[in-house]
C-alpha cells in the first residue's frame, strides 16, 4: 500500500472495506470454504496433531543453528553450480535480481507466486529497470492486471468476485469473459503460454530449502511454478532465510501439513523440486540458478520477541478464521503479510511504530493459534507487541494515561467502589429501563451498536456485605 | 470439595454489572454443600492490563489478587478469561517475585464455574430457572485457552426445563475482545452481527455464556435488535433449584 493509503487511519481502511460489498461477499464465500475443507483435512488425519508439533519442532531445532543450516544449504547449492547471494534488506535483494537480469540480457521476467518478491517490491524495481514482470499464478495475474497487490498470503485475489474478474479480463485483454472459473483460467492459461515461451527469466520464491541436497521446494497448484523454473535461460529463487529445513526427513513432515492447512489437500497439485541449473544430458531446466537469501529484519528476531514467527509457513490458516480478518480482508492492514500472521511480520520487517494500531486487531479470540499448523501463539506475540508499543511509548498519551488511571484503580479497593458509585450517579441521564443507549466519548463507540449494562443499583459486594440472607 | 469451602471470584464486571450472576453462585454452590466465602475488597483480575501491553500495572493487580485469595481452598471464577489470567498468566507475571510460588498454586487452585460444577464437583443435573430452547456460545478464553467445551454442554443438556440447541459457528469470537470493543467498534460490531444473525436462527429463547465480556455484547446487541433472545449466564439459568 502506498503512504498516502497508509496515511488513512486503519479503522477507516477497515471501515471502508467493510462497507465493500463485493469484498464482503468474496470473503464470505472463500474463508467459509477454506475452513471448511481445513477441518475435513485434519479431521481424517489422525497423526496431524502430532506432526504439528514435530514441525514445530524442527522449526526451532533449526532456528538453534540457523547459520549451520544456511552454509550447508550455499555449499550444497554451489556445488550443484548454481549460485547464492545474501541480501540484508529488501533494497539489497531487488538490486541483486535486477543486476541478474540485465547481466543476463532479460526482457521479461515469468514469476510464480512468491510472498517474497512481494515482500522486496520487486516488480516495480523489474519495471523500472526495463523488465516487464508478468505473475503467472492465476490469483497475481489477476492482482497484476488490475494493479493490486495480493490480499492474502495464499489466495492473493481472495477480494474479488469471478464477475470482477471476468469484467477485468474483458477490459484488460480486450475480449469478452464471462464469470465462469473454468472459462477465465482458460482465457489466463493461453495469455500466460506465450509469456513463459518468450521470457528470459524465471522468478519464483521457495516454500522450503533442504540444505543436505540444496534443493529448492516450491508448492504450487497450477504448474506454474515448474514452467517458471524450467523453461526460461535464468531461474531466480527468493527465499526468507528462515525456509530453510535440514533434511528431506524433515521436509517430509512439512508437507503433510501445509496443503492440509492451506486448502485442505492432501498434497498440492505440485511439489517441485529444483536442484540447480540443468546438468549436462538434461533436457530442461535453466542455463542459471541463483538463489536469493533474504534477511529483511528477520535473522535479528532469532532472539527476539517474535521469534517464534519465524516458523511460520506462510499457509494462510490464521487469516481464514481470523473473525478480523474475515470482516476487513487483506488490504486494509496495509502491508504486504495480512492478516494476524501479517501482524507479526510487519513488526519484524518495518518496526513497532508500523503496528502501532495493528497490533490492536485482534480480539485475542486465539482461533489463529488453533489453527496454525506450527502452533505459533500468535495472540500472546500481539499482546507482547502491545507492550513493546506501550512501553516505546508509540501508543497514543491519551491511551497510555488512561490505562494509567485505571490501574491505580484497580490496585486502590477504596477508590475501585468510589468509581462504581460515581458511576452510577453519572449514567443516570443515560440509563433508560435497565440499560445504557448512548454515551458520550470512547464508551459512545461502545453505545453507538450496543447496549450497555448499568452499574448495578448494588455491586455484587456491596450486597455481599450488607445482605444477611445471601452471607447465611 | 463437598463439604469443603470456595472463595468466589466475582471479576470486575460480575460485581459492577452482573450482580445477580453472584448471587446464583452462591446460592448454588451453597445448595451442592459447599460453604462460600467472598474475600473482601476485590477488584479485577487486571487482564485489561494485561491484554493491553501494561504489564507491570497488570502484575500490580496480580499481587494483590493473589495476596486476597491466598487463603481460600478453591477459587471460583464465573468468566473464562479472568479464570484463564489467574491460571495462565499470573504465574509468568510474578515469576520473579516472592509470591512466584503462590500465584503458581492459586493457578491450580481456580476453576472455572462450569468445570468447578462438572470437573471438580461432578455435578451435573440441575433445574433450569428458564423454560424453553437454550443455545449455547462458546467464550473463546474458555474454549481455545482453558480448552473446555464439553462442560457447559453437559449441564444445560441435562438441565430440566429447558432444551439445548446447537449454535452454528458456536465456537467464533462475537467480537468482544475487551477494549478492542471500542478500539475497533465497527469490526466488533459487525463481528457481532453475524454471532446475532446465527444465534436468531435457532430458535432459541435464551443465549447462554460463560464469560461477562461475551454476555455484555451480546446482550447488548440482542437488546439494542429489540430481540426476543436473552442473553444469560449459565449459573443464572442453572439457579432454577434442584
Amino acid at each position: 500500500m502506498s503512504d498516502a493509503e497508509l496515511a488513512t487511519p486503519f479503522r477507516q481502511r477497515a471501515g471502508s472495506a467493510m462497507k465493500d460489498a463485493f469484498l464482503q461477499e468474496a470473503l464470505t464465500i472463500a474463508t467459509t470454504k477454506f475452513i471448511g475443507l481445513r477441518r475435513e483435512a485434519f479431521a481424517s488425519f489422525p497423526e496431524g496433531e502430532a506432526l504439528r508439533d514435530q514441525a514445530r519442532a524442527i522449526k526451532e531445532a533449526t532456528l538453534q543453528r540457523l547459520d549451520q543450516h544456511l552454509e550447508t544449504l550455499i555449499g550444497n547449492v554451489e556445488r550443484l553450480g548454481g549460485h547464492v547471494h545474501y541480501a540484508e534488506t529488501s533494497a539489497e535483494a531487488r538490486s541483486i535480481i535486477v543486476d541478474i537480469a540485465k547481466r543476463t540480457g532479460a526482457r521479461m521476467a515469468v514469476k510464480s507466486k512468491s510472498m517474497a518478491t512481494e515482500e522486496i517490491h520487486l516488480n516495480e524495481a523489474l519495471e523500472a529497470a526495463g523488465v516487464t514482470p508478468v505473475e503467472t499464478d492465476l490469483g497475481e495475474y489477476i492482482i497484476q492486471l488490475a494493479h493490486e497487490r495480493p490480499s492474502h498470503i495464499i489466495a492473493p485475489a481472495i477480494h474479488k468476485t469471478k464477475g470482477q474478474v471476468a469484467e477485468l479480463f474483458t477490459r484488460e485483454l480486450k475480449r469478452p469473459a464471462e464469470p465462469d472459473p473454468e472459462a477465465l483460467t482458460l482465457i489466463a492459461r493461453g495469455e500466460l503460454r506465450e509469456k513463459f515461451l518468450q521470457a528470459d527469466l524465471g522468478i519464483s520464491g521457495a516454500n522450503f530449502a533442504v540444505a543436505e541436497t540444496g534443493t529448492v521446494v516450491l508448492v504450487t497448484n497450477e504448474g506454474n511454478g515448474r514452467m517458471v523454473t524450467s523453461m526460461p535461460r535464468v531461474h531466480v529463487a527468493v527465499m526468507g532465510v528462515e525456509k530453510v529445513v535440514p533434511s528431506f526427513t524433515d521436509l517430509m513432515v512439512f508437507l503433510a501439513i501445509l496443503a492440509k492447512s492451506a486448502t485442505g489437500q492432501k498434497l498440492s497439485v505440485y511439489t517441485s523440486m529444483v536442484q540447480g541449473p540443468r546438468r549436462a544430458g538434461e533436457l530442461e531446466g535453466p542455463d542459471e540458478f541463483h538463489l536469493v537469501l533474504l534477511d529483511g529484519g528477520r535473522i535479528a528476531q532469532i532472539d527476539g520477541p517474535l521469534r517464534e514467527a519465524l516458523s511460520c509457513l506462510r499457509c494462510g490458516a490464521c487469516l481464514n478464521v481470523c473473525p478480523v480478518y474475515r470482516q476487513i480482508g487483506g488490504h486494509a492492514y496495509g502491508y504486504t503479510y495480512p492478516g494476524p500472521i501479517g501482524i507479526l511480520l510487519t513488526a519484524m520487517l518495518e518496526g513497532a511504530p508500523a503496528v502501532r494500531d495493528l497490533a490492536h486487531a485482534s480480539s485475542l479470540c486465539g482461533a489463529c493459534a488453533d489453527a496454525c499448523p506450527v502452533r505459533i501463539d500468535i495472540p500472546h506475540m500481539l499482546i507482547e507487541l502491545r507492550r513493546e508499543v506501550d512501553d516505546r511509548k508509540i501508543a497514543p498519551w491519551s491511551e497510555r494515561v488512561a490505562f494509567k488511571l485505571l490501574a491505580g484503580l484497580l490496585r486502590r479497593p477504596w477508590l475501585y467502589r468510589l468509581a462504581a458509585r460515581a458511576g452510577r450517579i453519572a449514567q443516570t441521564p443515560f440509563a433508560r429501563s435497565g440499560r445504557i443507549g448512548r454515551l458520550p466519548l470512547v464508551l459512545g463507540e461502545w453505545t453507538r451498536t450496543r447496549d450497555l449494562p448499568p452499574v448495578a443499583p448494588r455491586t455484587f459486594q456491596e450486597r455481599w456485605a450488607t445482605d444477611r440472607d445471601l452471607r447465611a | 470439595m463437598t463439604g469443603r469451602s470456595a472463595s468466589l471470584m466475582v471479576t470486575c464486571l460480575g460485581d459492577l454489572f452482573f450482580p445477580e450472576v453472584g448471587v446464583s453462585i452462591v446460592r448454588l454452590l451453597r445448595r451442592l454443600g459447599v460453604a462460600v466465602d467472598v474475600p473482601a475488597d476485590q477488584t479485577c483480575c487486571g487482564l485489561p492490563l494485561f491484554n493491553s501491553g501494561y504489564h507491570a500495572d497488570a502484575a500490580g493487580v496480580a499481587r494483590r489478587t493473589v495476596e486476597l485469595f491466598g487463603d481460600s481452598e478453591h477459587v471460583v471464577v464465573p468468566s473464562g478469561s479472568c479464570a484463564w489470567m489467574v491460571k495462565h498468566e499470573y504465574p509468568g507475571l510474578l515469576a520473579d517475585t516472592t509470591l512466584a510460588r503462590a500465584a503458581v498454586e492459586l493457578a491450580a487452585r481456580t476453576h472455572e464455574l462450569s468445570q468447578v460444577l462438572v470437573r471438580v464437583l461432578g455435578v451435573t443435573e440441575f433445574t433450569s430457572a428458564v423454560r424453553g430452547r437454550v443455545t449455547y456460545h462458546d467464550s473463546c478464553h474458555l474454549l481455545r485457552g482453558l480448552h473446555e467445551s464439553e462442560s457447559p454442554r453437559t449441564l444445560l443438556s441435562n438441565l430440566e426445563g429447558a432444551e439445548l440447541v446447537p449454535l452454528p459457528g458456536a465456537d467464533e469470537c462475537c467480537g468482544f475482545g475487551g477494549s478492542f470493543a471500542v478500539r475497533l467498534p465497527e469490526v466488533s460490531s459487525k463481528i457481532l452481527a453475524k454471532k446475532l444473525a446465527n444465534v436468531e436462527s435457532t430458535g432459541a429463547d435464551c443465549l447462554v455464556a460463560c464469560d461477562a465480556g461475551c454476555l455484555m455484547q451480546m446482550g447488548g446487541g440482542l437488546t439494542r435488535a429489540k430481540s426476543r433472545v436473552r442473553a444469560l449466564h449459565l449459573a443464572e439459568l442453572l439457579d432454577g433449584g434442584r
